[in-house]
């Protein structure tokens, strides 16, 4: 016998009872879309995790106050964890002492109540320098950004960003207008393209002021000098460890420790952020995919009963079809091919089924999946070996049956 | 009527002719559950020579249809000896057993044993679909063997479409097409209506003027009288063994 017309007959067999065939297989089928959708849905929110982390700019090192390195507790210099000062950046931009730096931004943030005729809109302001435009990879919907001259005469000028400027004038055409910070006056003279994606709306949601004014007007007091974050754009793609490594280098040599291990501050990599970040989703993805294939296991099960049920229904047929001499390993493959059938069908319904809710899932739950090919010829190929090994027992039994017994079977 | 199809012939495979067809010397068999045995055969000799039409009568519990078994090769002896067409049976396995069956045996049962989601034509190719015969060759095989019983226009048919009668000559088609040395009919007319039954035995009594070999188990004289030689058995024994003159 053929494998062919073993195929046609277990095609037949699988045919001739409709609902219990299409029954055992959806238990498969919905094994299959879960493990395709669970697998999508955590590669789709680890790239939106590396696309929101890749937003805040390109080829970024990002320097921290604080060590995350010690095991004994808080560390942290002076000021607590304000260790890093505007002299730390400017110090890094100096292409003698790191040449491998292209650009570099500090940033000191506090957050403040904004006025503008009779609303107010309380944001997080930021005193920066010129660079941070390039740095962080952002563009001016209108008019310009923070110059040089704006941070050494202490200018109170702002760039808003386009959800700030909606809250506080309705509209984004606000380049002229002044707002009141402080119970100074700030002249507006840019507004930032919006960034776009969702989930990223506090880059949105900014007032940039030159970092000197920042400093003086906004923060004042002892901890004037210090920023909050230095943003540091490496050179190339290429030069992004070497970067890394003047960075840590020159800060350690700064503020005078000799012990990489007790540094007071922290220089991540975007790659670094991304790879944490996906770490903890492919944790969620390897749980929840574990959970789909248990519901797998399940419709394995009722594969195994199926077969069981369709060979006590036909020993008769296996009876005659011994007494005309098909061997064991005939009956045997027949009922393999039958169960597998049934898999195959799974899991090609379930691929198809799942890919479909991948497309339309995204557009209702505002998250992305990832259909990967890997995940949709894998799970046919297990749905597949499902069938068969769950179809092994009941083969076997088939295959064990002596033709006297089968035949007068009733 | 084998002219009519020259391409294959429906008559049984050649043999040398001193070699009978079924040969069982001191044929014993014992069946065990849990600590009680039970003799259903306790020594047989038989010997049937090719082209013989023979008739195992008995009651009900005398062993004729575990002499059946044995005879069909579904079955194995405890003790004793049996040689189908020359062949030790005794030596053999499972699978080895099945490829026995299906070349040199033709079952016709009582109940038929059709595979009723096959046409009869797909229902007598089953033997030789376990023989690797390729497709066209099987097709041409089982519409002739069909033919040969009276049923080439039912080829297409399910068993459900045709008369018990009918069934049994596509049952009987299916037990020639494999060319086998032996036609074993059970009870081949327990499940009929005498129409049907004179129209299998009739059947039968043609196959055997072509030089079948048919061994038939029945419990009724009026089928056994078909044959040309009755063999009884009680308790497990030969009790006689008659030839029947014409």
């Amino acid at each position: 016998m053929s494998w062919l017309e073993t195929l046609r007959t277990g095609w037949s067999a699988v045919r001739s009872h409709g609902l219990r065939s299409a029954l055992t297989v959806l238990g498969i089928l919905i094994g299959i879309a879960a493990v395709i959708l669970t697998v999508g849905l955590g590669l789709g929110t680890q790239k939106d995790v590396s696309a929101q982390i890749s937003s805040l700019g390109s080829n970024l090192l990002i320097v921290t106050p604080g060590s995350s390195t010690g095991t004994d507790g808080v560390r942290g210099g002076f000021g607590s964890a304000a260790t890093l000062t505007r002299s730390d950046a400017e110090a890094l931009g100096s292409t003698t002492n790191a040449p491998d730096v292209g650009a570099v931004a500090p940033e000191k943030t506090t957050s403040l109540s904004l006025e503008a005729n009779d609303t107010n809109w309380t944001t997080s302001v930021t005193g920066t320098t010129p660079d941070w435009l390039d740095v962080r990879s952002r563009t001016l919907e209108t008019g310009s950004f923070l110059t040089d001259a704006d941070d050494t005469d202490r200018s109170k000028v702002v760039v808003l960003g386009s959800e700030t400027a909606t809250e506080l004038f309705g509209t984004t055409r606000v380049v002229g207008q002044s707002i009141t910070i402080n119970d100074d006056d700030y002249q507006v003279i840019g507004v930032l393209a919006a960034q776009g994606a969702s989930g990223s709306d506090d880059l949105d949601d900014v007032a940039l002021v030159p970092l000197s004014t920042a400093s003086e007007e906004l923060v004042g007091g002892f901890s004037r000098n210090s920023v909050s974050t230095i943003y540091v754009q490496a050179a190339s793609t290429d030069q992004l460890s070497a970067a890394n490594q003047e960075v840590t280098n020159l800060l350690l040599n700064l503020h005078g420790i000799t012990d990489a291990d007790s540094a007071d501050f922290t220089v991540s990599s975007q790659d670094a952020l991304v790879s944490t970040a996906t770490a903890v989703y492919r944790t969620l993805t390897v749980l929840l995919t574990g959970i789909a294939g248990l519901s797998l296991l399940v419709g394995g099960i009722g594969v195994m009963n199926i077969m069981l049920v369709s060979v006590t229904e036909r020993t008769r047929e296996i009876g005659l079809r011994k007494a005309l001499g098909a061997p064991p390993w005939a009956i045997r493959r027949q009922f393999l091919v039958e169960a597998s059938v049934l898999g195959l069908a799974g899991g090609v319904i379930g691929a198809a089924l799942g890919i479909l809710a991948a497309h339309v899932l995204p557009g209702l739950l505002d998250t992305s999946i990832v259909v990967s090919g890997a995940a949709v010829a894998g799970s046919v190929v297990v749905a597949v070996g499902i069938g068969l090994v769950f179809g092994v027992y009941p083969a076997t039994r088939a295959a064990r049956l002596t033709p006297i017994d089968a035949l007068r079977s009733e | 009527m084998a002219d009519l199809f020259p391409t294959f012939t429906m008559e049984p495979a050649p043999q040398p002719d001193d070699v009978p067809v079924i040969e069982l010397v001191g044929a014993r068999k014992t069946y065990r559950t849990g600590s009680i045995e039970f003799e259903a055969l306790r020594g047989i000799d038989l010997r049937i020579e090719q082209g013989e039409y023979v008739a195992v009568m008995g009651p009900s519990g005398s062993g004729k249809s575990t002499l059946m078994n044995i005879i069909g090769c579904l079955d194995t002896l405890t003790e004793g000896e049996y040689r189908l067409a020359g062949e030790d049976i005794e030596q053999l396995d499972e699978v080895d057993l099945a490829q026995i069956r299906n070349q040199r045996i033709g079952f016709v049962f009582q109940q038929f044993h059709l595979l009723p989601s096959l046409s009869s034509q797909r229902n007598v190719e089953l033997p030789l679909m376990y023989r690797e015969v390729p497709v066209a060759v099987r097709r041409d095989r089982a519409v002739a063997a069909l033919q040969r019983v009276g049923l080439g226009d039912r080829t297409a048919n399910r068993p459900g479409e045709l008369s018990g009668g009918q069934q049994q000559r596509v049952a009987v088609a299916r037990a020639l097409v494999g060319e086998p040395a032996l036609l074993l009919a059970d009870e081949p007319t327990g499940n009929l209506d005498s129409a049907s039954t004179d129209e299998v035995l009739g059947l039968l009594d043609e196959l055997h003027a072509q030089g079948r070999t048919i061994v038939l188990i029945t419990h009724e004289l009026e089928v056994a009288q078909h044959a040309r030689r009755i063999v009884w058995v009680r308790d497990g024994l030969i009790q006689s063994d008659e030839v029947i003159d014409r």
